[in-house]
């Protein structure tokens, strides 16, 4: 055990900000916890008698519970607060919310949020350390961690590596977080889609862009899809799905164009057969379950290199 | 009666008789006498009330052709008491208001309301402009007629804009006939309608969803297409890019008689001011890059952007501290029009000559008011101004009632040091308090 690396950040908001030499001690404090995930007794001290609130005001099973999970095994006691919209639309403002939660004496809140800076704004009226669990189309910044820590297990690091990030760029939080990191650890960023899913000025952040995707995904190491919504379609951004799967879906034929071994990763939850090809999504390629587990494991790295700066220690 | 007024050692601009020049100004009974440097050589009678203004300039007092109130319907955030407050501490002797309000100013009832108001309440004058559509709905045309005739100086939809080409070519025809102006904020709300900051690399790293120049740009080449049909009376509220510019020389060149504006935000700020989601920077339109900034300038030197308005528009803290994409437009911006706008003066940008006509004279001219000169016999509606005295803005001396400024904590240079409407001192406020009731 190396123990936690100093970690001189109050609150994660973003990956921006964040320096290769702290991405990289995060990810080794991941893989510690990793082993401590596979134990009989899967649990740690770090954050015993401490509160964590996980706060989502879009629903989401997948990352409260990776949360819920890795506050749980470092001791924290951990309480899910669902916002729905509605209540928001009764006129309670986030900063409202932020203030009556804050008055709970909370020592870290999980925050996920529709829109882009609300994650940022709450952190700058409440007391304690707040996570961004994705802020609209801005970051997530523990999607990419996990996303990278996946890709360094199996392929030793992140350096000169070919990352292919394809699909709904132009809406993803996790694009965004992704490129940010995978650029600050050396890789060399493909983003795949049609024009309309990419936003203005894309081509600024140092990326390749392909709206072919079967010359995009050449010799690519890793090949990231995102899920494509079905407001897409209404709001013109996309015909159809079949057209969609027909270019821009990871089946195995174009999967083959990749370099061998090449990773399947997806942030989940996959619309098979949109994007994903279900023999790819399952198939000896794919490591989107593995990204699952780590969800977990740098979610207790952020913990606990956040858990430094908690008051009394 | 007052006794006659002489403002003594002051330099005399004034656009609307190209003076730029060491003198003095007359006043008596509430109108201009003399203003220049031939009324410095009258001396001062006996009985006359003299003031040294120190070298000091007297400009026109401004005429600012778009500020939002929140009365009626939202005194909280600004009644036109307070803004004519705001304006007087800015040198604006004259505010247009914009009809979407609580009602919405389409009924000649709702006009006389508001100028019955501003005459009991009010500092300074204040003209409403009323809407081009009954209810802002941008489907039947409201009475141009019986709301002019009532008081109403232009017609416009306030923050909103006509989908329909049809509505705004029968408006800008039957405008004609009542010799209205109509007056409209360019932006296509459909590829406007997720936007919340200018559409770039800035909006696209805050994973901001953009609004494109082309939401402007297709709306005013639409309408001056129209006017070309037409031959209406038309003017581009707020304008925020090159293109827009473009387009409105190419018009301007082809003899059409259309006439553009732009808020102060957009000569003075740019997209990168909103820095980590500042909402206070959000407006509609919304700031562009630096570079287009630097074209708007250009424009209000050439005289392509006739006019410069605050956009005054009052939030308060419920609607402005809310994640950025929630979060009201605009920004407050009365107080600091002048001062901000003299550090394009300061920079060499832009003449002080220019400036005054486009804040002052142009507006009067434009909406037919009294006002935006110092021609003897005119209305004594004026500011005097030490163009160089630096302060620094902050929220709580603001006298608007909502303080939502992009100016926080700026160093400005030029500082109105009394304003006066009819001849009369509006502020400082200690001579004004006979007026404001």
């Amino acid at each position: 055990m190396t123990g936690v690396p100093p970690f001189p950040h109050q609150h994660l908001l973003g990956i921006e900000g964040l320096s290769p030499l702290e991405i990289g001690a995060l990810l080794d404090l991941a893989e510690e916890e990793i082993a401590v995930s596979r134990q009989i007794e899967k649990k740690k001290q770090t954050l015993r008698g401490r509160t964590q609130i996980n706060l989502f005001f879009e629903a989401s099973t997948r990352t409260q519970s990776s949360f819920e999970l890795a506050g749980k095994r470092l001791g924290a006691d951990v309480m899910n607060m669902a916002v729905a919209v509605s209540s928001v639309k009764k006129g309670e403002t986030l900063i409202d919310t932020a203030m009556t939660l804050n008055a709970m004496r909370p020592d870290i809140l999980v925050v996920r949020h529709h829109s882009a800076g609300a994650v940022e704004l709450l952190a700058q009226k409440v007391e304690c350390s707040v996570i961004n669990a994705g802020d609209g189309a801005h970051e997530h910044p523990t999607q990419a961690l996990l996303d990278a820590l996946t890709i360094r297990r199996h392929k030793g690091s992140l350096q000169g590596l070919k990352v292919a990030i394809c699909g709904d760029i132009r809406h993803s939080r996790v694009a965004r977080s992704n490129i940010i990191l995978l650029q600050a650890m050396g890789a060399q960023i493909r983003l795949i889609a049609p024009s309309t899913l990419l936003p203005t000025a894309i081509e600024r952040f140092g990326v390749e862009i392909y709206n072919d995707m079967r010359k995009g995904l050449a010799d690519v190491d890793v090949v990231m899809m995102l899920r494509l919504q079905r407001e897409r379609m209404t709001a013109a951004y996309v015909p159809s799905i079949r057209e969609y799967f027909r270019y821009y879906g990871l089946d195995e034929e174009k999967l083959a164009l990749a370099a061998p071994g090449a990773l399947v990763m997806h942030p989940g939850p996959m619309n098979r057969g949109v994007e994903i090809d279900p023999l790819v999504a399952d198939g000896p390629q794919s490591v989107i379950r593995e990204q699952v587990e780590m969800g977990v494991a740098v979610r207790m790295a952020v913990l606990e290199a956040l858990a430094q700066h908690l008051p009394n220690r | 009666m007052p006794r006659p007024l002489l403002l003594d050692n002051a330099r005399i601009v004034d656009p609307s008789r190209g003076i730029d020049s060491h003198g003095a100004v007359v006043i008596s009974d509430g109108r201009i006498v003399a203003a220049g440097p031939e009324a410095a050589n009258q001396g001062s009678p006996e009985g006359w009330e003299v003031f040294d203004c120190g070298g000091k300039a007297i400009l026109p007092g401004l005429v600012d052709m778009r500020v939002f109130v929140g009365e009626p319907g939202a005194e909280h955030l600004e009644t036109l008491e307070t803004a004519s407050r705001a304006a007087a501490a800015g040198g604006v002797t004259t505010m247009v208001t914009m009809p979407d309000t609580d009602p919405i100013i389409d009924d000649p009832a709702l006009v006389d309301f508001i100028l019955r108001r501003a005459h009991h309440s009010a500092l300074v004058n204040i003209h409403p402009m009323a809407a081009i559509s009954k209810g802002l709905h941008g489907d039947e045309l409201s009475e141009f007629g019986l709301l002019k005739d009532a008081g109403a100086v232009a017609f416009s939809e306030g923050r909103k804009s006509l989908r329909s080409a049809q509505v705004m070519r029968n408006a800008l025809t039957y405008a004609r006939d009542f010799d209205a102006l109509i007056v409209h904020h360019t932006e296509d709300a459909d590829l406007a309608s997720a936007g919340v900051m200018n559409a770039g690399e800035i909006a696209t790293r805050l994973g901001l969803p953009g609004i494109p120049q082309e939401a402007e740009t297709i709306v005013l080449e639409r309408d001056l297409q129209l006017a070309r049909l037409t031959r209406g009376n038309y003017h581009a509220a707020q304008l925020s890019c090159e293109a827009s510019l473009n387009a409105m020389r190419r018009a301007k060149q082809s003899g059409l008689g259309v006439t553009a504006g732009a808020a102060i935000a957009h000569l003075s700020l740019n997209e990168g001011d909103i820095g980590s989601y500042r909402t206070f920077f959000k407006m509609s339109p919304p700031l562009r890059s630096e570079e287009q900034r630097q074209a708007m300038v250009a424009g209000l030197a050439d005289g392509t952007l006739d006019i410069v308005v605050s956009a005054h528009d009052p939030q308060d803290v419920e609607g402005k501290r809310r994640p950025f994409a929630e979060a009201a437009d605009g920004a407050v911006g009365l107080e600091t029009l002048l001062a901000v706008a003299l550090r394009l003066v300061h920079s060499g940008e832009v003449g002080l000559m220019r400036l005054v006509d486009a804040m002052s004279t142009r507006p009067a001219a434009l909406l037919g008011l009294p006002g935006g000169t110092l021609k003897p016999g005119a209305l004594a509606d004026l500011a005097i101004v030490d163009l160089d005295e630096p302060w620094v803005v902050t929220e709580g001396a603001l006298h608007s009632r909502s303080k939502n400024t992009c100016f926080e904590g700026a160093r400005l240079s030029g500082r109105v040091k009394r304003t006066l409407v009819a001849g009369k001192t509006v502020y400082p406020y200690a001579h004004a308090e006979g007026r404001a009731t």
